[in-house]
């Protein structure tokens, strides 16, 4: 006799009630009150004090310098994901696994690590110090510095993002649109990348926000140079640490805004690809933790 | 030769651009990430052997592991409990604004972390929100190690959710009925069925949590306090021996947290070829 009364599988309503009060008080804690808390204490001098703090001209300077760098970093961090996407994805050779292994490697290295190798080459005690100070160029304490740490750090994200959806997509259709004379370009541009634009804007999304957030790598190799090589991040550590609390939490509403909007734009995204159209529509996108290193278990593509 | 198209596959060498694509891939990658990295571990080998050790086992560096490595496993072990909580209410429940907690649980990647050790730090100090109330029965979170807990449950968060949740979401149902059918309750099949079934994906969330806490800097230098001996944290070393010029010690430190992040790694893919294995011979 098959009832429903007897096969259970779920839990009773209070129990149900109970664990679901205890994980949103959890996220209540831990994240909703630290972001309600970061727009509160930067009006807490009122609507005035918090548009001069923004105004001013180091946050200014810093604001321009994030978006300097997420500029070079993203279309840099672009290129090479695609192709490195079309090599690993596309083609079959030895060493492959090894390959993405290495592309995953910035994410496990602490970010002062990351900032600290960069001093050690171009520093004025690193490998080319000498070099670049007898050709009077700048790497560290300079904005090459804080480009080339943040390149470093956001390193492996749209790679990450492109590599198992390109191979979940097989080379088919590449295939085909060889065999009927288009070139190589023009098959990328007509039939990979319609296919792999939602992933790829992920990517970028992802991308983009740790580079505009970085603060530990960047802060090894910035020398903290008011108006000239302090990003956002910087620029609130330190402001916070001068004591001007408000002043920095009203430019850190900027960076939760930023990270705020991320969290909108990815989740278009990802709602865009489970309704989407076209070939790609049936192809799960793995959620947020690919671009942080993390291969889901479950899915398809990481069974490589 | 490693990187060369094996010849098993012609097939696919219809398609051009491999000698492009990934000669691009094999040179940016050895220029922002190999050199670099090569460059940490040649300046280590200038070091002798005695100036390594009293770099990497100084007092201070040890007592600097210890909150370090300490700290990442309680926050962890947390997230691993609340992580699969969380996983499991949104897997499970149906609940109102279901879609923005999902989409929540992924601010601690979105949000730099120097916002969010300030913020943490302003609502933890002794005047701040949740600060001044902890304070009036003696329990103070902020500038000593307890912060350096709380800051790294904040970074590590979302990595058990995100790990247990794909899992939870395949796992059949029929298993859970078959248990009950059998006469075993629901917490019965809950440590019987669901708990083995989710076990390599948790701890590999686990793993990844530790990891990522490790080398976390930007949340935690805020809340920490930074005292030596007491509530500094590793990669706080090795900022502080720059700041010093002590470019070979920064370097023997960073040597060694390279060296543990990559064990991680290893024990990661590790955790996940297992994940694998057990989800494939599930079906």
């Amino acid at each position: 006799m098959r009832t429903s009364k007897n096969i259970t599988t779920t839990e009773s309503t209070w129990v149900r009630w109970t664990l679901t009060a205890i994980a949103l008080g959890f996220i209540g804690l831990f994240l909703v009150l630290p972001l309600a808390a970061v727009f509160t204490e930067a009006l807490r001098k009122g609507l005035d004090f918090y548009w001069l703090s923004l105004i001013e001209p180091d946050a200014l300077s810093a604001i321009r310098l994030t978006l300097i760098t997420a500029l070079i970093v993203v279309p840099l961090n672009l290129v090479f994901g695609v192709a490195a996407a079309w090599a690993v994805a596309k083609f079959d050779f030895k060493g492959k696994a090894f390959l993405t292994t290495l592309i995953d490697l910035p994410f496990s290295v602490s970010p002062v690590v990351a900032g600290l190798v960069f001093v050690l080459l171009f520093g004025a005690q690193g490998w080319f110090g000498p070099w670049l100070q007898a050709h009077d160029l700048k790497i560290i304490f300079a904005v090459p510095g804080i480009v080339l740490a943040t390149v470093f750090v956001t390193f492996p994200f749209i790679a990450r993002e492109l590599i198992p959806l390109m191979q979940a997509q097989g080379t088919d259709e590449e295939q085909a649109a060889i065999v009927l004379g288009a070139s190589g370009w023009q098959t990328f541009w007509h039939v990979t990348l319609p296919n792999v634009k939602w992933g790829l804007l992920y990517g970028v999304i992802l991308c983009n926000a740790r580079a505009m957030g970085e603060f530990g790598a960047v802060s090894v190799v910035s020398g903290h140079i008011r108006g000239q090589t302090n990003t956002m991040p910087l620029h609130v550590e330190i402001l916070y640490n001068e004591y001007q609390s408000v002043a920095a939490f009203a430019v850190a509403t900027l960076l939760a805004v930023l990270a705020l909007v991320t969290l909108v734009l990815k989740s278009v995204v990802e709602w865009r690809n489970a309704h989407g159209h076209g070939p790609s529509a049936d192809l799960p996108l793995e959620p947020l933790q690919q671009s942080f290193g993390i291969t889901s278990p479950a899915s398809p593509a990481s069974t490589q | 030769m490693p990187f060369l198209p094996s010849t098993s596959h012609r097939a696919k060498r219809v398609l051009p651009g491999f000698k492009l694509t990934l000669g691009y891939t094999l040179l940016y990658l050895g220029m922002i990430v190999l050199l670099p990295l090569t460059a940490l571990f040649v300046k280590s080998f200038s070091l002798t052997w005695p100036e390594f050790w009293t770099a990497v086992a100084s007092p201070r560096v040890l007592a600097s592991y210890r909150l370090t490595f300490g700290a990442s496993f309680l926050a962890a072990a947390v997230n691993a409990v609340f992580g699969f909580l969380i996983a499991w209410v949104l897997v499970r429940y149906e609940f109102f604004g279901k879609k923005v907690v999902d989409a929540l649980v992924d601010l601690p990647f979105a949000l730099p972390t120097a916002v969010a050790g300030i913020s943490l730090t302003a609502l933890l100090a002794s005047n701040g929100w949740v600060g001044q109330y902890l304070s009036a029965y003696g329990i103070d979170l902020a500038f000593n190690p307890k912060g350096v807990v709380i800051a790294l449950i904040f970074v590590s968060l979302p990595f058990v959710v995100r790990t247990v949740q794909p899992v939870l979401e395949d796992a059949e149902k029929e298993l859970e009925e078959a248990a009950s059918c059998l006469g075993a309750n629901r917490l019965q099949t809950f440590v019987h069925v669901i708990l083995p079934a989710v076990a390599p994906a948790l701890l590999t969330g686990f793993a990844m949590a530790f990891a990522r806490a490790v080398g976390e800097y930007g949340s935690v230098i805020f809340i920490a306090g930074n005292m030596p001996m007491v509530s500094e944290i590793t990669p706080l070393i090795i900022v502080s021996k720059l700041e010093q010029y002590d470019y070979a010690g920064a370097t023997a430190v960073a040597v060694v947290m390279l060296l543990i992040s990559f064990v991680l790694l290893l024990l990661i893919n590790a955790l996940q070829s297992w994940q694998r294995q057990k989800t494939g011979a599930a079906s």
